[in-house]
């Protein structure tokens, strides 16, 4: 199948603090020749203050001063390049565990999350931490780079070694698409070219694979769901009786004509027309941002969802997610927490924990009941009212929540519906 | 069709409707910040598409540092007017006259970083909540560091070291009284991105960014346009050159590079071939290696 030269892939970096992600990107778009000249000697000039010889890679990424100080990666930081086979958005993400929470940022919306490992250390907690999320994200490839091959004497037992290890607790998880590459991001070896120092590895440099990965499927257009943003009422001469239930479809397709459902009311109505911009269009599909108008006059506001009659979500008012929590402060037993879910937002409780995950061993704990930062765990939520819900394996859109801390508006914890 | 995919700028167009839709259902008073500039009329021009067959129902907010291109200034009025929105203006020269802020002195005296006081009075004075920016996150290196939506705590900063986590398409726009948010809709497009965009679209944008003759004088590297407020050294001179703008701030720092690119399809060829970022030659960013950062923790656009 042929790539459309067009079309966009987002992905995310991971691994342990300095296993080298920021140096990678940096040498990714150095040489791809994606780096601007003010900005080569503005890190050029960095650099020499610090008494880095050359370049520190890095700081094409590690754009804030306390990173900069500390040689460390703190918030996420989103980069964009082009080669002439595909368009990239990329998110260089902290490695340090205290800033799990920005990772997550950067790894909730990629197609892709290359991995770093430090060839000297091999597998560690991190690097396991990292991959749970991502196989949690459901992030549908995974190329893991061992890194500093340099400073392994670019060694292919010390490199199977580690993929060996890698395979043995990955093995536990849900992982479609993993691939592994020898790198050494500081020197360039088999980033954007193949390394004169491994003959003996036969695969691609990471690149390349980043730009022949399929990801047309990645996007779930069976079961169409369309989650009401806001509900257009022009009051302009010529659309007196218009209203569009205007929103971006979360997967699926819609077209004129098509039988739907209002949820969580359940009434049935037709597709009248739907608007792309000012165009009248068809039919639209994830992930486009439309405004629909339908046959009939029904009570449909902010939060709602349209979908097709014969393919619906579950109503239910209690579910289970796996929860990540993100801030300092830990759970609160019995607290409101605000739940938002597509353009859906109620409250909700944490009935139970089920269980921790120990992200060492991947085993279940099920006597811990606290939730601390960074903890994973499956818990029971329920909400206020109903939510139209689907698992998040199915789908991305509408199979995530986020709780929110209406005592300080912080966003507390990411959940993926189980 | 068939294949039930979007290229790339689609994306970004669908990505940044649907944030100016959240905007518009989770604030009470979100504003556009207008500059004149070519992302905030992207910006303007998308919440056109968002919001149709509807006005668009944010004001226009400009802050008005006095020292503009007056080509902008007249870009800015048309289309208010022709947009039927209205516009709040923040004046710069009002904050000095009342004494909030004191005009920098010396050679290099700009009246950027007095904008920010003027921008974050205004927002009070007008109770916005939530003001939505143009910022890309490849302009900059703090920039790269933006969210969506941005929380400013109340004295405006934002807080770089300690954002908000925001995950898949979840923005959470929760705030506390005095508090407010910035909106970034475009900032995964690229100066590329927003030059196909707009070429693509046929949107009109001020003649400034198409290459005329102009009176300049070289400063650190680059062509500083004559105005009323430039104030020549004594090793200056001014010359007639064919230049263009690729960002638009103030008269007294924006610099020109020389161009014939007089057409959109020039203009886009011409940036196909950049060597130097669109920034480079704003002399506000070049003042120190965290020029942009600073500014923006004091609340900066
Ligand atoms: N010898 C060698 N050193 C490397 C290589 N890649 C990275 N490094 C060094 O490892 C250190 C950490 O690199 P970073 O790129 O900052 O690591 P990181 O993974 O981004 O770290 P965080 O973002 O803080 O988690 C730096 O001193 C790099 O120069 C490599 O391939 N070989
Ligand atoms: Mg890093």
């Amino acid at each position: 199948m042929k790539i459309d030269k067009n079309q966009l892939l987002r992905f995310t970096t991971a691994g342990s603090v300095d296993d080298g992600k920021s140096t990678l990107i940096g040498r990714l778009l150095y040489d791809s020749k994606s780096i601007f000249e003010d900005q080569l000697a503005a890190v050029e000039s960095s650099s020499k203050q610090k008494g880095i010889e050359g370049v520190d890679l890095a700081m094409f990424t590690d754009g804030l001063k306390d990173e900069r100080e500390q040689g460390i990666t703190i918030d996420v930081a989103y980069r964009y390049f082009t080669t002439p086979k595909r368009k990239f958005i990329i998110a260089d993400t902290p490695g340090h565990i205290q800033y799990t929470r920005n990772m997550v940022t950067g790894a909730s919306t990629a197609n892709a999350a290359v991995v770093l490992i430090d060839a000297r250390h091999g597998v560690i907690e991190q690097t396991k931490r990292h991959t749970f999320i991502a196989s949690l994200l459901n992030i549908p490839h995974i190329i893991v780079c061992v890194n500093k091959m340099d400073l392994v004497d670019y060694s292919e037992d010390t490199f199977n070694a580690i993929v060996e290890q890698f395979e043995e607790f990955s093995s536990k998880l849900l992982i479609k698409d993993v691939r592994y590459i020898p790198i050494s991001a500081l020197n360039g070896d088999n980033v954007v070219n193949r390394s004169e120092h491994m003959s003996w590895f036969q695969g691609s440099p990471m690149l390349h694979e980043l730009e022949t990965l399929h990801i047309s499927s990645d996007i779930n257009k069976i079961d169409a769901r369309f989650p009401v943003q806001t509900v257009l009422r022009p009051q302009r001469k010529g659309f007196e009786d218009y209203r569009g239930y205007a929103g971006r479809i979360a997967s699926g397709i819609y077209r004129v004509g098509d039988e739907v459902a209002v949820l969580p009311s359940g009434f049935n109505s037709k597709i009248k027309s739907i608007n792309s911009g000012d165009k009248e269009v068809e039919e639209a599909f994830a992930p486009m941002s439309v405004a629909m108008t339908l046959e009939d006059d029904i009570d449909i506001s902010r939060g709602d969802m349209i979908v097709k009659m014969n393919n619906q979500p579950e109503l239910s008012q209690e579910f289970d997610v796996m929860l990540c929590w993100l801030n300092n402060s830990p759970v609160k037993p019995r607290t409101k927490y605000t739940i938002m879910h597509t353009s859906n937002e109620q409250k909700a409780v944490i009935k139970d924990i089920v269980y921790k995950m120990d992200v060492n061993t991947f085993k279940r704990n099920e006597d811990d009941k606290d939730l601390k930062m960074n903890d994973i765990a499956r818990v029971k939520l329920k909400t206020s009212h109903r939510l139209m819900l689907d698992s998040y394996r199915d789908n991305r859109n509408t199979g995530s929540v986020i709780l929110v801390d209406e005592s300080t508006k912080e966003t507390v914890a990411a959940g993926m519906i189980v | 069709m068939s294949t039930y995919y979007l290229n790339y700028l689609e994306e970004l167009e669908s990505e940044a409707i649907f944030i100016l839709r959240e905007v518009w259902a989770q604030f009470q008073n979100p504003v556009i910040l207008f500059s004149g500039g070519k992302d905030s009329i992207l910006v303007t021009h998308l919440a056109k598409k968002a919001f149709h067959p509807a006005k668009i129902p944010f004001a226009l907010m400009h802050v008005d540092t006095g020292h503009n291109f007056p080509e902008a200034i007249q870009f800015r009025d048309d289309i208010v007017d022709k947009l039927g929105v209205n516009l709040i203006v923040g004046s710069v020269q009002k904050s000095i006259d009342t004494g909030r802020v004191a005009e920098e002195k010396g050679k290099n005296a700009t009246r950027n970083a007095l904008q920010i006081t003027t921008l974050l009075d205004t927002i009070e004075e007008h109770k916005i909540d939530c003001a939505i920016g143009g910022g890309r996150r490849d302009e900059e290196k703090a920039r790269a560091k933006e969210r969506f939506f941005s929380h400013r705590d109340e004295f405006g900063q934002w807080d770089p070291k300690n954002q908000r986590p925001e995950l898949w398409n979840l923005l959470n726009g929760k705030y506390f009284e005095g508090e407010h948010f910035r909106a970034f809709p475009i900032s995964n497009w690229t100066e590329m991105d927003v030059w196909n965009y707009l070429t693509k679209e046929k949107i009109e944008i001020p003649s400034l960014y198409l290459a005329h003759e102009r009176e300049v004088v070289k400063r650190n590297g680059s062509w500083i346009p004559n105005s009323e407020f430039l104030k020549l050294e004594p090793n200056e001179d001014i010359v007639k050159k064919k230049i263009r703008f690729r960002t638009l701030g103030d008269i007294t720092i924006t610099g020109g590079i020389e161009s014939d690119a007089d057409t959109m399809e020039k203009i886009v060829e011409e940036v196909s071939t950049m060597r130097e970022t669109e920034r480079g030659n704003r002399s506000d960013d070049k003042r120190s290696e965290t020029a942009m950062e600073d500014r923006k923790k004091d609340g900066y656009f």
